[in-house]
């Protein structure tokens, strides 16, 4: 045996070399103590708790708590060597099994095996590619155990996210829902998107911009989570297709407002949305987000660099970039999010989506409510943070 | 109409796809003859197929069908490759100019009844401005410049322009999402084959395939009806590249964009051709197309969605040459989930017994 003999990670949760007998020298340094002969022979007993303790050392990685305790134990020291665990200077394996169990227990419950065999089934089909995704590439599986997951203590924790009208989204069908934008970066849509998810268990399909896709990472981020381009085609397929779809129609007009002009509804442009939701007959619901204008409170703006970057603006707020990452910080507002009184739109007929009159009232209707309760939810507000 | 059977004629016979096409169309009881045109002879069997030599450019294909009363006209041999061809310039010329005097040959001939071009969705090109699904109605939202989508739209103009001058004839242009399957050697398949596989850093194409025997049943079925009109062909569904990817087993290199050309070629060895444009703007962007109008309109379903026919392309890549992904660990881990799934038994049966117990009282 020489140091050269490195053992591989990934071996079916058996020992990494030879007859598994002898631990190797690297396995030996490991456990501590630096001993030249480990005390191989294993009791009956222990073969009994073996089964159980398989699974172990390639728990490692999905346990964030695990690590530090695993450190020592290495997957080359695998149960194999369990017999003479407590007999040896260190940490003894069995205590390592309980610690590495308990945090199991800690990370996903009483339940911890089955879970965790939900867990290691839902990174298979990750490795395997055996995922779905529907037409427009969302992948619900992973946007409700990453995205969703991120977002809770977000939603829950720091930004204390308040609901209102949750009763005013449909159960089933298409539906339209239009939002004011702010704060600099779209945690708003995510958040949105959190609690439509939270309360009513459909997903928000987002539209957005170009940009969007244009961006490398961020398209793919967003192609997962839901995310399908703003144009009339992707909307008004989406709608015919009973999918509950989110638009911000002040666009990057809002999210890039100054501060100063927080809770002031940009213009919503041409009114496409309102124009799909006619055509497709589904109800727009206006959705008014207070708190997201404090996350972020943009107070410049370095419009030669945006312009290099092709990028609408480039953020300068209170904190970045003079703190560095610290400034990606969101400062921790109180949010309300309420979502308000449909506005049913299968009396207008057919040809209303073409008539520029129609569609401009029925946008100016939708932009007069969510203004409205925009100042109402601040009225309610105490304080920013409150 | 009065004939025994349909006289076709099938361009691009000397492509494996091609080839194959003419074989089985001769098969068929409906057809009488089947006459087979190319400018290299096929490789392999062309079975109860007449052959004949000839360059479309050359007027020996408008006396062809006026001789043999050729009925039906297929043309296959728009190509993404060169080839045996040699350089891009006679590509483009035997896609383009071929194309033209194939139907100019098509409106003297008074016994062509219909005209069935396989297109490619090429044709919408690929960017971050595209629609999740192209329909049929829809162009590209940026006009390529060159290369071989260049050339498919310029041939479905031309196509255009005959349907409108020759009413009378049947034309169906079938716009083929990417074709594979086992035996398909097309740029896109090639690329799947490389031992390390290139992706853009930071996008994950969504792709639609369509299986080589969809793309047969389906010119068939436009030989055998008279469905006129432009159809999407694709697969149902989408997959992803990274999916795709996986499901080969294979590792993915994710580069910036301006180097996937060269890495691809460096990986697929000296002297191989870069890749080409439109099949960088796929793999960045992707492309989706809907299918409603073939089902509905053309009347013909894919048997493979998109999934299954990646599948069996899948199955018939060699595995060893390639370096293993993220596949390694599937085995541990399916070992793994098995060892927990058999050790969460015990523990669960005892809670299912009670309310097992409570159902029956």
């Amino acid at each position: 045996m020489d140091d050269a003999d490195i053992i591989p990670i990934g071996t079916h949760g058996a020992a990494g070399r030879g007859t598994g007998r002898n631990p190797s020298k690297a396995a030996r340094d490991l456990l501590g103590g630096g001993r030249r002969r480990p005390p191989a022979p294993r009791s009956p007993e222990d073969a009994d708790v073996r089964p159980l303790k398989v699974p172990d050392p390639e728990e490692v990685p999905v346990v964030p708590d695990a690590p530090i305790l695993a450190a020592p134990e290495g997957p080359g020291a695998a149960p194999e060597t369990t017999g003479g665990g407590s007999k040896r200077p260190g940490i003894p394996l069995t205590e390592i099994v309980e610690a590495l169990t308990h945090a199991a227990m800690e990370v996903f419950g009483d339940d911890w095996e089955r879970k965790l065999a939900h867990f290691i089934a839902f990174l298979r089909r990750r490795i395997t590619g055996e995922f779905e995704v529907d037409d427009y590439g969302f992948d619900p599986e992973l946007t409700e155990r990453l995205l969703m997951t991120a977002a809770r203590p977000l939603a829950e924790k720091w930004f204390r996210v308040e609901v209102r009208g949750v009763e005013n989204i449909p159960k089933t069908g298409g539906a339209l829902i239009v939002s004011n934008h702010s704060g600099t970066v779209p945690v708003d849509a995510l958040m949105t998107m959190f609690q439509v998810h939270e309360r009513t268990g459909r997903h928000l399909r987002p539209l957005g911009a170009d940009l969007v896709f244009r961006l490398p990472f961020v398209s793919t981020v967003a192609r997962r989570g839901g995310v399908t381009l703003a144009c009339q085609e992707d909307a008004e397929r989406m709608l015919n297709g009973g999918e509950l779809v989110g638009v911000w129609p002040e666009g990057f007009k809002g999210i890039g407002k100054p501060f100063s002009e927080r809770y002031k509804l940009q213009r919503f442009g041409r009114g496409g949305f309102v124009g799909a939701a006619l055509r497709t007959s589904v109800p727009i619901i206006p959705v008014s987000v207070v708190g997201a204008e404090e996350i972020y409170p943009l107070v410049g703006n370095v419009p030669a660099l945006a312009r290099l970057l092709g990028l609408p603006y480039v953020p300068i707020t209170p904190f970045f970039p003079l703190l560095g990452p610290l400034g990606l910080v969101p400062l921790p507002s109180k949010w309300i999010i309420e979502f308000g009184e449909p506005i049913h739109t299968e009396a207008y007929d057919a040809s209303a989506a073409e008539d520029p009159l129609t569609v401009f009232e029925v946008t100016d209707r939708v932009r007069e409510t969510i203004q409205q309760t925009l100042y109402q939810l601040l009225m309610r507000r105490r304080s920013i943070f409150g | 109409m009065t004939q025994a059977g349909k006289v076709v004629l099938v361009t691009g016979v000397s492509r494996d796809l091609g080839r194959r096409f003419a074989r089985n169309l001769a098969d068929d009881p409906a057809v009488a003859n089947v006459i087979g045109v190319d400018v290299i002879p096929p490789e392999g069997d062309l079975g109860a197929v007449s052959f004949v030599r000839a360059d479309l450019r050359n007027p020996v294909v408008a006396k062809l069908l006026v001789r043999e009363r050729v009925d039906t006209v297929v043309h296959m041999s728009v190509v993404a490759t060169p080839g045996g061809m040699g350089s891009r310039a006679s590509m483009k010329e035997a896609n383009v100019i071929g194309t033209m005097q194939l139907l100019g040959a098509c409106q003297r001939a008074p016994d062509v009844q219909r005209v069935v071009v396989k297109s490619t969705t090429t044709v919408y090109g690929a960017s971050h401005r595209d629609p999740a699904m192209f329909t049929e109605e829809m162009g590209p939202k940026r006009m390529p410049r060159s290369g071989y989508s260049r050339d498919a739209l310029e041939i479905e103009g031309y196509v255009r322009g005959f349907a409108r001058r020759r009413p009378d004839v049947h034309v169906a242009m079938l716009r083929a999402a990417n074709v594979i399957g086992p035996g398909v050697d097309s740029p896109i398949a090639q690329y799947f084959r490389l031992p390390v596989v290139p992706t853009v850093l930071g996008y994950d194409p969504r792709l639609q395939f369509l299986h080589e025997a969809d793309l047969m049943g389906a010119l068939r079925h436009a030989v055998l009806t008279d469905a006129s009109g432009t159809f999407n062909l694709a697969g149902d569904g989408v997959l992803l590249l990274s999916q795709a990817i996986r499901r080969l087993g294979r590792a993915g290199l994710p580069v910036p964009s301006f180097a996937l050309s060269a890495v691809g070629s460096a990986i697929r060895g000296v002297g191989r051709s870069e890749f080409a444009t439109e099949l960088v703007h796929f793999l960045t962007y992707g492309r989706g197309v809907d299918t409603t109008r073939l089902h509905e309109e053309f009347g013909y379903r894919p048997r493979y969605s998109t999934e299954e026919a990646f599948c069996d392309f899948a199955r018939s890549v060699d595995m060893p040459p390639g370096v293993p992904g993220l596949a390694v660990a599937e085995p541990a881990l399916a070992s793994l989930e098995r060892a927990l799934t058999r050790s969460a038994v015990p523990t669960s049966a005892p809670t299912a017994a009670p309310t097992g117990g409570e159902l029956d009282g």
